[in-house]
């Protein structure tokens, strides 16, 4: 098993190799010069010129090239300019709060979606695999933007039910001490509830908006997963052989089911994680996304390599746990394949 | 049967999960009362604004957290709000100010403290402008707007008296003292975590404030908040009574309008017209706006490249431009119009002033027709960082101009290229926007219209005639000659209206929105939020 898991890691390394030189081609090719950006109001050539220096940008291609695998080879992502931090920092603090708002959104999800899914395939035509259809439609195309803000609009500004959508925390709270970067983790771990609750209460309209946008592939492909397998022989099987229809649908049909379910989960979550630039805005969520997406918009070179880098890392990581969770659900499948 | 029940464990997972949200309010009750919460769409990248590329918000830090040798006082304007006035100074780290012939001297405060305790010496001052200067860059380039070009000018004579000494005769110069970028900064601090690539120790004050002044940054979460803490031992000037500031960072305007309505927050700062004309109406806030100023949305045209070198065609567009329509569509009718004067020969030095065009199609076809030009295609662009107020106005443009035969394509120009466009100097029609930190005609036309070619001057209008006027009344106004200054005042005026390389449009207004409670705001040259004066009742 860990040989194979570390062969699977080798082949990372051309991929990352990739990655890098793509990233940084990307951004030099990028329209828009960062030192007349970065120069300011009142800028003349000279001043430009400064900060170009400054920045190394006035150095040949493969020079600023050397110097940036350098850098990473450091551990270095360099800074950036738009926040004036580095880039390491900037994306350790705010890949949590995504990861907590698209790990909350995930499960929601799930939870609402596969019940869904199982059940619009039992009970194929009728009237909830009719809701399952509408909610998965209706999610889908919905745009995040406008399920965020109209979920802001009623529950915040119509009904004062939630809190004011101002990022991770209430602007009076007092953030938990960092522990794993989870609010809603080292709250709980350093027994501090009254933070709970508020990390918690601000989470919930995000989340929920998530949740909605990722219904929909999760519950279609659960459902089409499940139509699938119970449609198969192993089940007419089961149910002639009088075993309950829990039994057959839960432990047998289901757990077939799962592969693909699993597969989707995985693509969905990576996806949430990097594309929930709209909900961050809209949530003023200090999240990965909205970095990258601001980053961009000022030609800032540095979070932007360091975004997709990282994004590259977690989708290979991802990757590989959804394969070694195959093994898991399914003993047929190994990972030689 | 099992439907039931899965869709039971549903239900009530999401209603558990609910079920915590009303509870939030709880948790902000303490302080309250001493914080303002002030919520705008950025924040800062740096907290210094000698710092590399720091943005606008961050002019807000420097210059709340920093004290300057002199300072305008408040004045109260017609419509009843503040103002600074700036015609006048007061002293905020200096207690006297002498004015000679060829210097100015300084006596600074005895007392005055940096907020590690450090006394404030001239050797500090001294320090601080050697290093607005030595960073080169905006901070090098605003110092030399008031000739205060080289370290040698700075002099500190004793620990109490610091002399600066003038290159030349400039009016610019007091005024620029008063600006955000000669601030005092901690020099035994800043030394202290200096390094040999860092000689200003840049890299410490970009996150970290260093100065004498009324608040200190106490934490920065870059695109989340900035929060401020008074400083008890300032001196000055007033204590404010605001004990501490929370300014979050909201990109979503509507959210931003939902947590003043709501009363979650104090302040909201920079609304755009749309906003503020609409909530004024609801009338449940207090609003206030100023119009910026020295600034102005205008039409800029490259003369130096057909068509738009012809007068006549230039001239045209002037009175092509659905003015009233602009005004309206993309301001929600709040803004100052520059059209519809008089005359383009002007009778005063107001700046900026009411041009003598107005919508006038008749007129607009009869210069094309005299220009000799004949049908034109070309490309009007914009900086979509600002689309929300560019977009409607190139798009009312393009379509006014087509009933002139001029065909226009609209080029939207994403906010990170937009300077360096304007510095390539390639757009041949562009709506911008300029304003001048400093309130003085002479300054406005330095930048734009000045034969030195600058960034701004997006044209590249370069104009014998104009320099004189220009280079005449800067040499005026330094040695006090009114009439001569006014007749090059009105002089550049008159012929910048008359050749209309831009052609202005209105003069915007800075909205802000406060709840009832909160008084003291007052609008500055830099549009930025001063938190010393505010109030909270």
């Amino acid at each position: 098993m860990l040989a194979t898991i570390g062969r699977r890691l080798l082949t990372v390394i051309p991929t990352l190799i990739g990655v890098v030189i793509v990233t940084f081609l990307l951004t030099r090719v990028l329209p828009g010069d960062p030192a007349v950006y970065f120069a300011g109001p009142a800028a003349t050539p000279q001043s430009i010129a400064d900060i170009r220096k400054g920045l190394g940008l006035d150095r040949p291609l493969p020079e600023q090239f050397a110097r940036y695998v350098n850098d990473l080879a450091h551990g270095n992502f360099g800074n950036s300019l738009s926040t004036g931090r580095p880039v390491a920092t900037e994306i350790t603090s705010r890949l949590p709060a995504s990861a907590e708002l698209t790990f909350l959104g995930l499960i929601l999800s799930l939870v609402i979606a596969v019940p869904l899914g199982i059940l619009a395939a039992v009970k194929q035509g009728s009237w909830i695999d009719h809701t399952c259809r509408v909610v998965a439609t209706a999610g889908v195309s919905l745009p995040v933007f406008f399920t965020g803000l109209l979920l802001v609009y009623i529950f915040y500004y119509q009904l004062g039910w939630a809190p004011a959508p101002i990022g991770r925390l209430d602007a009076f709270a007092t953030a938990p001490p960092n522990y794993t970067g989870f609010y809603l983790i080292d709250s709980l771990v350093t027994g501090n509830f009254e933070t709970f609750r508020a990390a918690l209460s601000q989470l919930i309209l995000p989340a929920v908006t998530l949740a909605v946008f990722s219904l929909a592939p999760i519950a279609r492909m659960t459902r089409a997963s499940m139509l699938a397998v119970l449609a198969s022989e192993f089940i007419r099987t089961a149910r002639a052989s009088g075993l309950d229809t829990r039994t057959v649908i839960i432990t047998y049909a289901f757990r077939n089911a799962m592969l693909p379910v699993v597969t989707t989960l995985g693509m969905v979550f990576s996806f949430l994680l990097g594309a929930n630039v709209l909900v961050e805005k809209v949530f003023a969520w200090p999240g990965i996304g909205s970095y990258a997406v601001e980053a961009l918009l000022q030609s800032d070179f540095a979070p932007v390599q360091g975004f997709v880098l990282t994004m590259a890392v977690m989708y290979v990581v991802l990757n590989l746990l959804i394969d070694i969770l195959y093994g898991v659900i399914d003993p047929r499948v190994r990972l030689e394949g | 049967m099992k439907r039931r029940e899965f869709l039971k464990s549903a239900t009530a997972l999401a209603a558990g999960t609910a079920i915590s949200a009303p509870a939030v309010f709880s948790a902000e009750a303490q302080s309250r009362k001493e914080t303002l919460l002030l919520v705008s769409e950025g924040g800062p990248n740096n907290l210094d604004i000698h710092g590399v590329g720091t943005n606008r918000p961050g002019y807000e830090a420097s210059w709340n957290c920093y004290d300057r040798l002199v300072t305008h006082p408040t004045k109260t304007l017609a419509d009843g709000t503040l103002s600074y006035d700036k015609d006048k100074f007061i002293p905020e780290l200096a207690e006297d100010m002498k004015i000679g012939d060829m210097s100015v001297t300084f006596k600074l405060k005895k007392g005055a403290k940096f907020q590690d305790g450090t006394p404030v010496t001239a050797k500090d001052v001294k320090w601080s402008f050697d290093r607005a200067i030595g960073v080169g860059g905006f901070p090098r380039v605003q110092m030399k707007a008031g000739s205060l070009e080289k370290p040698e000018q700075f002099v500190a004579v004793d620990d109490n008296t610091f002399r600066v000494d003038f290159l030349k005769k400039n009016r610019l110069t007091i005024p620029d003292l008063a600006t955000i970028v000669p601030g005092i900064y901690n020099m035994a601090l800043l030394k202290s975590k200096a390094t040999d690539k860092d000689p200003w120790a840049l890299e410490y004050t970009k996150s970290n404030t260093a100065g004498s002044g009324a608040y200190k940054v106490t934490s920065w979460k870059p695109g989340v908040e900035v929060v401020y803490e008074r400083n008890d031992a300032w001196i000055g000037g007033k204590l404010p009574q605001l004990k501490k500031v929370i300014w979050r960072t909201i990109p979503s305007g509507g959210n931003r309008r939902a947590l003043m309505e709501r009363g979650d927050a104090d302040m909201s700062f920079d609304l755009p017209a749309k906003d503020f004309t609409e909530m004024k109406k609801e009338n449940k806030l207090k609003l206030i706006s100023n119009t910026i100023g020295n600034g102005m949305y205008s039409l800029e045209l490259n003369v130096v490249k057909p068509p738009f070198n012809n007068e006549k065609v230039r001239q045209a567009i002037a009175y092509a431009i659905p003015y009233e329509k602009i005004i309206e569509a993309a301001m929600f009718g709040h803004a100052k119009p520059l059209f519809g004067g008089a005359s383009n020969t002007v009778t005063s030095t107001d700046w900026p002033q009411p041009t003598g065009y107005k919508y006038d199609l008749e007129k607009a076809k009869a210069l094309m027709k005299e220009s000799g030009v004949g049908p034109i295609e070309s490309v009007i662009s914009f900086d979509l960082g600002d689309a929300i107020s560019s977009e409607p106005m190139a798009v009312l443009i393009q379509e006014s101009l087509g009933k002139i035969g001029i065909k226009l394509a609209i080029n939207k120009v994403p906010g990170a290229n937009w300077r360096s466009q304007m510095a390539k100097k390639e757009m041949p029609m562009m709506v911008n926007f300029f304003s001048g930190w400093l309130d003085y005609p002479e300054y406005f036309f330095f930048w734009c219209y000045s034969g030195q070619n600058a960034i701004f001057n997006t044209p590249s209008y370069v104009n014998k005639e104009m320099d004189a006027f220009i280079d005449g009344a800067y040499a005026a106004a330094a040695i006090g000659e009114k009439e001569k200054y006014a007749t090059d005042v009105k002089g550049f005026i008159s012929k910048a209206y008359n050749d209309v390389p831009r052609i202005p449009i209105f003069q915007p207004y800075l909205n802000v929105a406060t709840q009832k409670n909160i008084s003291g705001y007052q609008y500055w040259f830099h549009r930025q939020v001063d938190y010393r004066k505010l109030v909270k009742a």
